[in-house]
């Protein structure tokens, strides 16, 4: 090969521009935080991370506008991965947003979150864009190490030390797995490119049983860390010991990483496996929804809670998943941006209401908020309906087309049960907005007011996602027309 | 700009501006606005009425392009009188809240247009995807109304409510989706069009599954025996004007909605399963009657009573005929007076007593002679005495039924025998009898808002003429269709 071509040229930067600027930024937060002292106010720092995250938003399109393969095929700029990008994003701008009063009123205020919430992104960015098993590797470890610290950045907690570490071995196990699986791939290919992998499989050359058994691997890695049953284990601890903008931050963006990645891989190179692993996700996707929605039912701790929704959202992305063709593909695209506005809207607002200490979790803390604060209960009110699936929101859209993708798809009795299913879900949000407004408040306390991070967040969540549920082709065709990957 | 997509838009405008206005106008604004939106809603009547058996007031314009879902909405002669009923009874419930709700006000008057806005889409929608928002849509207000102005087990009973309407329309949503795969659209009238083309064909097995998926949405909200058990509970605990709302107008979603997809979309598997059906809704008929008379509770007395009466609606749609099917939609309309004027002097008696249970009351004929005499009417119409609305209704659904089967309508005729059995015995022991103190007879804010509903009584009773050929019409254009005609005509 001409040694010139292995340089990258300068579209290659650009096609990989939104996480140069993320890990730039990054870098430079590092070095700020370092000269700041020790007790002086950090917030600027946070507000230095939202601009970085924004200039990151507007480099999406500049990558967007140069299509194509760089670094010699291992990142790949498209509309799929510009859209991932755009999720990933989004949601750790809210979580910058958030985050900024949450870690004054804990006392923690530092600027190492804020770095490490734009490495995790740039870790996300890279998943989104990886065209390349070894890439998809760095993406998701750099997305991971930050997220374990992040999920136990308030040291002196002892249920956040708790969560980190049982998020960083079981996440490192199933990181594990995924390595492996990528170890056979290349043993048995001897490519890691996706679509070189494809290439090698359609030849024919490659024992079947070893590239199902590969593929296996990396089923399970991933199957981790989207937290499909029956590896969920993990979530609903960590989400619940997290801090809550953390909690929010790890259930929508890493999550929509692992899913651009999962659709990648499975329809880019193992595009003729579908056949057999077809009845494998149709059975996590039905046990993954079953386990999230029975198990929350029972929950008193809204934080839990919603780490069991979250883990029968992703019970319904993987209906989409299950399809395996260009309409599931943009459904679950859809459905993980609704959710990113639904559910980080909804971990925006308990990250207020939990107080201090988050002493305030319980659904029974909530009662009477519809009289205290009408309009936070509204606009969390907006953010349950979405995730229960009511029209006019988002989230009705979302699992619409999920399982109008799996109709199309001749998927009958997933369909119907996954459904029934969100009936189901339905009862566990209604308790939720039960204490809200059908109970007197338990306390005349003064409510505090809501810091303004939180106010944005929340109403640009509530706003996205009543646009969404009237007008929801704004994203759909987007996602209808990159749901195609290149092969 | 369409005056029924006029009148659809603006219970929603007036939603989002009771939300906006201080909460002191409220009140106020909402009964204003609802009544606009009704005047509104009567300016429909002339040109409906010029065509009853098409489809007037056309709004069909592209809302989302994949897949492609049209804001396609319209009425016919019978929709047309459930959209009006719909805004006819809107300011009504308003009306009759002022004094029950007196804790958070504002929300509750702006529930009711939102309330509104879901049940005029409902009756009007003609794509299948826009009529299930809608049909979802009309949830939410209900819960919270159910919910926060309940009585003591609101939360059970709003709750309940809600999930099990949602696990029934579940399915349908499934159905809806499975009908596009097949047609390639959701637009109600293409569908027809396609199936009478051959366009579009389902095998018999398709036709029946999809049949029950739409008909278990729609037996849980009527609701058909023995899906009703969220009823009681909903309608007992609910505040008076939501119990109005559920009674007169959410159960008909339920009845029209079996007129207007199950019949028209499936004629075979409708005519199939028409038995079945009927026996359920005979057993409606009887047990409700049956539990109606030994409730201690009086609204759920009537509540019962509604499980009974709509019985006889679903026996009118099965039976397949002209005189069944004018029978139902009629009967629909009176059974939104008759029941709903009984539920809003239920709650006047609530207000004056502070208790729903009949042994609390006795002898109130004697310091409130002039309520007695309304409840007597409400009673009557309920029964089913000629010259008033529900005499008609019944009749002509007992006529379809012997057309259909002599035995239907026998067992069914059981049904009105009972009624006036439970009924005049709760009338009897709240009425008659000893009388326990000094009661307030009726005021004339009261007098205000039962009036127009005692007018409609008369006039549906008497004049069946301005409301049944609009009716008769739009049924015509189903049994005429050449599938309808083989399946529901055809050898009963």
């Amino acid at each position: 090969m001409n040694p010139a071509a292995f340089y990258p040229s300068a579209t290659d930067y650009l096609r990989f521009l939104p996480e140069l600027i993320l890990t730039i930024g990054g870098v430079l937060l590092l070095v700020l935080e370092a000269l700041t002292g020790d007790h002086k106010d950090k917030t600027k720092l946070g507000y230095l991370a939202v601009a970085v995250v924004l200039g990151a938003m507007l480099a999406v399109p500049v990558a967007l506008a140069n299509p194509g393969a760089s670094f010699n095929g291992m990142i790949v700029s498209d509309g799929f991965a510009a859209f991932f990008r755009m999720v990933t994003l989004l949601v750790g701008l809210f979580t910058l947003l958030c985050s900024t009063s949450y870690l004054s009123r804990e006392k923690a205020n530092s600027g190492e979150f804020y770095l490490l919430v734009l490495f995790s992104l740039a870790g996300q960015g890279i998943m989104a864009a990886s065209n390349e098993l070894i890439m998809v590797f760095l993406g998701l470890e750099i997305a991971s190490i930050s997220s374990y610290v992040l999920a136990g950045f308030l040291r002196d907690d002892k249920r956040g030390s708790e969560s980190a570490l049982k998020y960083f071995l079981l996440g490192s196990f199933a990181t594990a797995f995924l390595l492996y699986g990528i170890s056979w791939i290349y043993g048995v290919t001897g490519v890691t490119n996706l679509t070189a992998i494809r290439a090698a499989l359609a030849a024919g050359t490659s024992a079947p049983s070893m590239v199902v058994a590969a593929a296996a691997l990396m089923l399970i890695g991933l199957a981790f860390k989207v937290s499909a049953a029956p590896f969920q284990a993990w979530a609903p601890d960590v989400y619940q010991g997290a801090p809550a903008p953390v909690s929010g931050f790890l259930s929508a963006g890493p999550k929509a990483a692992a899913f651009a990645v999962f659709l990648r891989i499975f329809q880019t190179s193992f595009d003729s496996l579908a056949s057999r692993y077809e009845p494998v996700l149709w059975m996590l996707a039905l046990g993954t929804m079953f386990i999230g929605n029975f198990s929350a039912l029972w929950q008193s701790n809204v934080k839990r809670m919603l780490a069991y929704s979250s883990i029968a959202h992703a019970g319904y992305v993987l209906v989409a998943v299950t399809t395996n063709s260009n309409v599931g593909t943009a459904a679950a695209m859809f459905y993980l941006a609704a959710y990113a506005l639904m559910n980080y809207g909804a971990f925006a607002a308990i990250t207020h209401l939990a107080g201090r200490g988050e002493t305030h979790v319980t659904i029974d803390d909530l009662k009477g908020l519809a009289e205290k604060q009408p309009v936070l209960a509204g606009l969390l009110t907006v953010c349950l309906l979405s995730l229960t699936g009511v029209p006019l929101t988002a989230g009705f859209f979302g699992k619409f087309y999920i399982f109008k993708a799996a109709i199309d798809n001749h998927l009958y009795w997933l369909s119907a049960l996954g459904l029934l299913n969100s009936a189901i879900a339905a009862y566990y949000y209604l308790r939720v907005l039960a204490a809200m407004y059908m109970h007197e408040p338990q306390t005349t306390d003064h409510p505090e007011p809501v810091p303004s991070g939180i106010q944005l967040t929340l109403w640009v969540s509530a706003a996205g996602i009543l646009t969404l549920g009237v007008f929801p082709g704004l994203v759909l065709d987007y996602a209808n027309r990159f749901a195609t990957f290149v092969k | 700009m369409n005056l029924l997509a006029i009148l659809l838009l603006l219970p929603l405008l007036g939603f989002a501006l009771a939300l906006i206005l201080p909460a002191a106008v409220t009140r106020r604004f909402v009964l204003g606005f609802s009544l606009l939106i009704f005047a509104v809603s009567l300016l429909l009547i002339g040109t409906t009425m010029q065509s009853p058996a098409g489809m007037t007031w056309v709004t069909d314009t592209a809302w989302i392009d994949t897949p492609a879902i049209r804001f396609h909405i319209g009425v016919d002669g019978a929709s047309l009188w459930l959209v009006i009923l719909s805004a006819f009874l809107i300011p009504l419930a308003a009306f009759i809240s002022h004094r029950t709700i007196v804790h958070r006000q504002k929300e509750f008057y702006a529930y009711l247009l939102l309330l509104e806005f879901g049940l005029i889409g409902v009756f009007c929608s003609l794509d299948l995807f826009l009529y299930y928002v809608f049909w979802e849509v009309v949830l939410v207000p209900m819960y919270f109304l159910i919910g926060i102005w309940g009585g003591e087990r609101r939360i059970y009973a709003a709750t309940k409510f809600f999930v099990y309407t949602m696990a029934g329309s579940m399915l349908m949503l499934v159905a809806i989706l499975y009908i596009y795969t097949k047609a390639g659209t959701f637009d109600l009238p293409a569908i027809l069009l396609h199936m009478e083309a051959g366009k579009v064909a389902f095998t018999q097995a398709e036709e029946l599954a999809l049949f029950l998926a739409f008909f278990l949405a729609f037996a849980v909200k009527v609701p058909i025996f023995p899906l009703h058990t969220w009823l009681p509970d909903a309608y007992a605990e609910a505040p008076t004007a939501a119990t109005f709302l559920m009674a007169a107008v959410m159960s008909k979603m339920g009845t029209y909605s079996l007129l207007r997809f199950n019949l028209n979309l499936f004629p075979r598997a409708s005519h199939d399963c028409a038995p079945w059906i009927v026996t359920l809704a005979i057993i409606g008929i009887v047990y409700g009657a049956l539990v109606a008379l030994v409730q201690p509770n009086m609204k759920r007395l009537v509540a019962y009573s509604s499980i009974s009466h709509l019985g006889f609606v679903v026996l009118g749609l099965f039976s397949g005929n002209q005189f069944g099917l004018d029978g139902a939609v009629y009967q629909m309309l009176c059974h939104a007076i008759s029941t709903g004027a009984l539920f809003i002097l239920i709650g006047y008696l609530q207000e004056r007593q502070q208790s729903l249970a009949i042994a609390d009351f006795g002898g109130l004929a004697t310091p409130a002679p002039q309520f007695a005499t309304v409840f007597l009417i409400a009673t009557l119409a309920s029964i089913g005495l000629p010259l008033l609305n529900n005499f008609v209704g019944e009749f002509l659904i007992l006529q379809g039924a012997a057309q259909a089967n002599i035995w239907w309508a026998a067992f069914a005729a059981l049904g009105v025998v009972l009624s006036a059995c439970y009924m005049l015995w709760f009338y009897q022991r709240t009425f008659f009898g000893e009388s326990r103190g000094a009661t307030p007879d009726l005021r004339p804010s009261e007098w205000l808002a039962i009036t127009p509903l005692l007018v409609l009584m008369l006039w549906m009773g008497i004049f069946t003429q301005t409301w049944l050929p609009g009716i008769s019409a739009s049924n015509k254009v189903l049994l005429e269709r050449p599938a309808s005609k083989i399946a529901l005509q055809v050898a009963k």
